[in-house]
């Protein structure tokens, strides 16, 4: 009885070391985000003023501002969402509503996984050899943010799925029971029912879209340009681009300049995440069912 | 108990439409249903799409130029040699496979750790928290990993183990195991999540503890989850590009040791295609490149796929 | 009683899902009219044949049907689904309140059918919740979420919405299973009021609700219809089959 006794304590003593070991590791995770946020802040708040945010560069980007670098990341952010919103959202409902289980959609989901899986750069070699070369977009802000949204589509399409199959079967049954056909289901009880889990998806697009680099590279961003673009078809500077030719191209920037912007571009990204997550949180105790 | 209206409905006066509003309204359900599986087919069109246009651009190379025993066996990378132009791409392989192994070193037993904890042992208020630091850990934009690789990581390096350069393996390896910690965790959760509780409780009915439970009863009910979770991790590892150009050193050889500089497939494209000239062989032979990070990221992807599908079945 | 006309023919209909047959070769008909029970132990094949006879059947993958139904002697499928599903209501065994406010929920089906002229939809929304007896309690609160309404009220608002369109055959599939005895007594005097103006095709589990309000009953069994009859002859030792002698009596299912 009392060899048994100490065999559970040990037992017990085991399992507390061993959750408090993989409690550490958790909290690894925690430790990089402080630190680099940390640091960012520390270097990069000193730079931000309203010079910073508001001027153009100048003399080879040592000295100036990063407005049209931000300009062009919500250019860039906005035009790509006006492409793969609308797509990304129907083809969602598609698979969804309408997709019999099947070899076909099989296939579907297998390219949207992927699509999902492509590396960034070969996403910027098709942006390269489909829009600026086959369609002759050239290298401009139209053919930058087709490519950002061929790589945003399997994430708008996974959200809007997951929070268009969270609506419950029976209130689609109750509206074909009353004579309302799949699309009128879809338009006037579906969707509206989900529009919280989209916005989630398209909110985590935009900042997936305002962060990445590589599709934009050659596709429609630039180095450097004064003025802000005119049209579609001009090229633009964006954040991310920004950061990078700050980082390892210019010689002799101040050193908070990368900083400053490395922390307008984590702002922005961190502050559309927390955006995303609030109104996860405020829709899942505002619920209508 | 309150007593039934006494007004009836009055007689059948069903609301009827013209039949030229009925057959419209057929027609429209038609045209959107249409509409609807054109998007649905989206994915599929692109992915063909990504493979055709970036395997044209590679075509007159790989007819020409390309044989596959330089390609794979060759370190020798000098596309604009005046010399000799050489496409040997074995060192930039390595590259990619050293960073990558690299980063699984570190990625793996913290990731995969971190899914256990929170999916078997946390609470679910710690959970709904460490699922929030995993989320904006996975937001940090990868030019802002190079960045960070550059200004924080090259001189914490240099100083702590007195090398010469910190932009290196181990410098890669790090970010891109931040990088992928938060594909690994998210998917290593959804595998174990996705093991019933009955499992749980008829291991701990016969008096299993919960550490018994979980590495004996749910780890291997979910393992193939966890390899896709470990294939996806390291998929993300493979094909990321700008932090792996800003952290890894940019210097072509084959390494020997961490503290070597390399330089990885996707970096190779990123950091060169600017320079080449459109239609030219150096020009193609980067999307023959790209071509190979497709097919890998492709088997990749088809593998986790089928792991976690084939995983969900059997339960 | 006697010679009335048919409003639903239903021949040799057969139905399966995947391999395994639910329904098997059923005819009847169903008269103008009339409360029309169809009694049976559960997956008997009750809820499927309803399906079939609104062509819910549609929606539901695997399912293989033969035979025909015939509404006025017309086939239902020389028709659209969505408009057969207008002239042929259904309420469904879980009170399903839609995501939405109570008027919009029983003015849901005529606006989907093309009725937007405002006043005639009040009109149409204060009349089906009269009839289905909730008036009294929602009317001064019809723009609440339906779902907070309780599950006996929002059985009758599921009944005030299929009525909505005035359908001429009104489908109750176990429509008690999930309220109140007192709930369910005020349901049954609104059907039998109904009944004037609709052929009523009651699915129940319960054998009496079908002894108090069905002028004939059908009873199923393993897919299969083992007779049909006036309810006054069948429950009152007419029966011609001894399963359905049994069930009646409380002997099996």
């Amino acid at each position: 009885m009392f060899g048994l006794t100490t065999h559970l304590q040990n037992k017990r003593r085991k399992e507390r070391r061993v959750s408090f070991l993989l409690g550490c590791l958790t909290l690894c995770l925690v430790l990089p985000i402080a630190f680099i946020v940390g640091v960012l802040l520390f270097k990069g708040l000193p730079a931000i003023c309203w010079e910073f945010l508001a001027a153009d560069p100048i003399r080879g980007m040592t000295a100036g501002g990063i407005f049209p670098a931000i300009i062009g990341t919500i250019y860039l952010v906005l035009l790509s969402l006006l492409f793969c919103v609308p797509i990304g959202v129907i083809a969602a409902v598609y698979l969804s509503e309408y997709a019999a289980d099947n070899w076909f959609t099989r296939a579907i989901n297998l390219a949207i996984v992927n699509l999902a899986g492509v590396p960034s750069i070969v996403h910027a070699l098709f942006g390269l050899g489909a829009f600026v070369l086959f369609l002759k977009f050239g290298t401009s802000l139209l053919a930058a943010s087709a490519t950002l949204a061929v790589m945003n589509l399997p994430v708008v399409i996974t959200a809007t799925r997951e929070s268009l199959e969270a609506v419950p079967r029976q209130f689609r049954e109750a509206c074909w029971n009353l004579g309302a056909t799949r699309w009128q289901a879809i338009r006037y009880v579906v969707l509206p029912n989900s529009l919280p889990g989209i916005l989630t998806g398209v909110i985590f697009a935009v900042s997936r879209a305002a962060g990445e680099t590589a599709p934009i590279l050659f596709t429609g961003a630039v180095f450097y340009k004064a003025e802000l673009p005119q049209s579609i078809l001009d090229q633009c500077m964006a954040l991310s681009m920004h950061l990078f030719t700050l980082s390892t191209q210019v010689v002799g920037v101040p050193e908070a300049f990368p900083y400053g912007t490395a922390l307008v571009l984590v702002g922005i990204v961190f502050a559309v995440n927390t955006l995303s997550i609030a109104l996860r949180f405020y829709f899942r105790t505002h619920r209508k069912w | 108990m309150q007593a039934v209206d006494a007004k009836a409905l009055p007689a059948l006066q069903t609301v009827e439409l013209s039949s030229f509003h009925k057959r419209l309204r057929i027609w429209g359900e038609k045209i959107i249903e249409a509409l609807i599986l054109i998007c649905g087919l989206s994915a599929i069109i692109l992915v063909l799409g990504i493979f055709i246009f970036v395997f044209k651009e590679a075509w007159p190379f790989l007819l020409s130029r390309f044989s596959w025993r330089e390609f794979l066996t060759s370190p020798e990378w000098y596309p604009d040699s005046a010399t000799k132009v050489r496409y040997g791409a074995l060192a930039l392989f390595a590259g990619t496979a050293s960073i990558t192994i690299g980063s699984m070193v570190v990625a793996l037993p913290v990731g995969l750790g971190t899914a256990i904890y929170i999916s078997e042992f946390c609470s679910p208020r710690f959970k709904e928290i460490a699922k929030i630091v995993i989320e904006i850990l996975a937001a940090i934009p990868s030019v802002v990993w190079g960045f960070v690789a550059i200004m924080i990581l090259n001189p914490l390096i240099i100083k702590l183990f007195d090398v010469p350069i910190g932009l290196n393996i181990l410098n890669a390896s790090v970010i891109l195991a931040l990088m992928a910690i938060p594909v690994i965790v998210s998917i290593g959760e959804d595998a174990l999540r996705a093991v019933p509780d009955a499992y749980r409780e008829a291991a701990e009915a016969l008096g299993a503890t919960r550490l018994e439970t979980t590495f004996r009863v749910v780890v291997p009910a979910a393992k193939n989850g966890l390899f896709a979770a470990l294939l996806l991790g390291m998929g993300r590892a493979i094909g990321e590009t700008m932090a792996v150009l800003m952290a890894t050193g940019h210097s072509i050889h084959m390494p020997t040791s961490v503290f070597d500089s390399v330089r990885t497939l996707t970096a190779t494209i990123a950091a060169e295609l600017g320079e080449a000239p459109k239609g030219g062989e150096h020009y193609q032979a980067l999307f023959t490149i790209g071509l190979f990070l497709f097919a890998i990221s492709f088997i990749v992807n088809l593998t986790a796929d089928f792991m976690v599908r084939g995983f969900r079945r059997k339960i | 009683m006697e010679n009335q006309t048919k409003k639903i023919e239903i021949s040799d209909l057969t139905a399966r899902y995947a391999t395994q047959v639910v329904l098997k070769n059923i005819t009847m008909d169903i008269y103008k009219k009339e409360i029309f029970a169809i009694i049976g132990p559960a997956s008997a094949g009750k809820s499927t044949l309803l399906k079939c006879i609104n062509r819910m059947s549609d929606f539901i993958r695997n399912i293989s049907v033969s035979g025909s139904i015939k509404l006025d002697g017309q086939d239902t499928r020389s028709e659209d689904g969505s408009s057969l599903r207008r002239r042929v209501g259904m309420v469904s065994p879980l009170p399903v309140g839609l995501p939405m406010t109570v008027w919009d929920n029983v003015a849901f089906a005529p606006r989907m059918a093309g009725v937007r002229d405002k006043r005639k939809l009040n009109e149409i929304v204060e009349d089906c919740l009269r009839n289905a007896a909730l008036w009294d309690e929602v009317k001064d609160r019809l723009g609440t979420l339906a779902t907070r309404l309780s599950g006996g009220q929002q059985q009758r608002l599921t009944i005030a919405r299929s009525l909505s369109l005035r359908p001429e055959v009104l489908c109750l599939d176990e429509f008690s299973i999930a309220i109140d005895p007192v709930t369910t007594m005020r349901i049954e005097e609104v059907l039998e009021r109904l009944k004037v103006n609709m052929t009523i095709i009651l699915v129940t589990n319960i054998v009496q609700q079908a002894r108090r309000l069905a002028e004939r009953t059908a009873m199923m069994l393993d897919g299969q219809l083992i007779e049909v009859g006036y309810t006054s002859e069948l429950f009152y030792g007419g029966a011609k089959d001894p399963r359905t002698k049994e069930y009646i009596e409380g002997r099996f299912g």
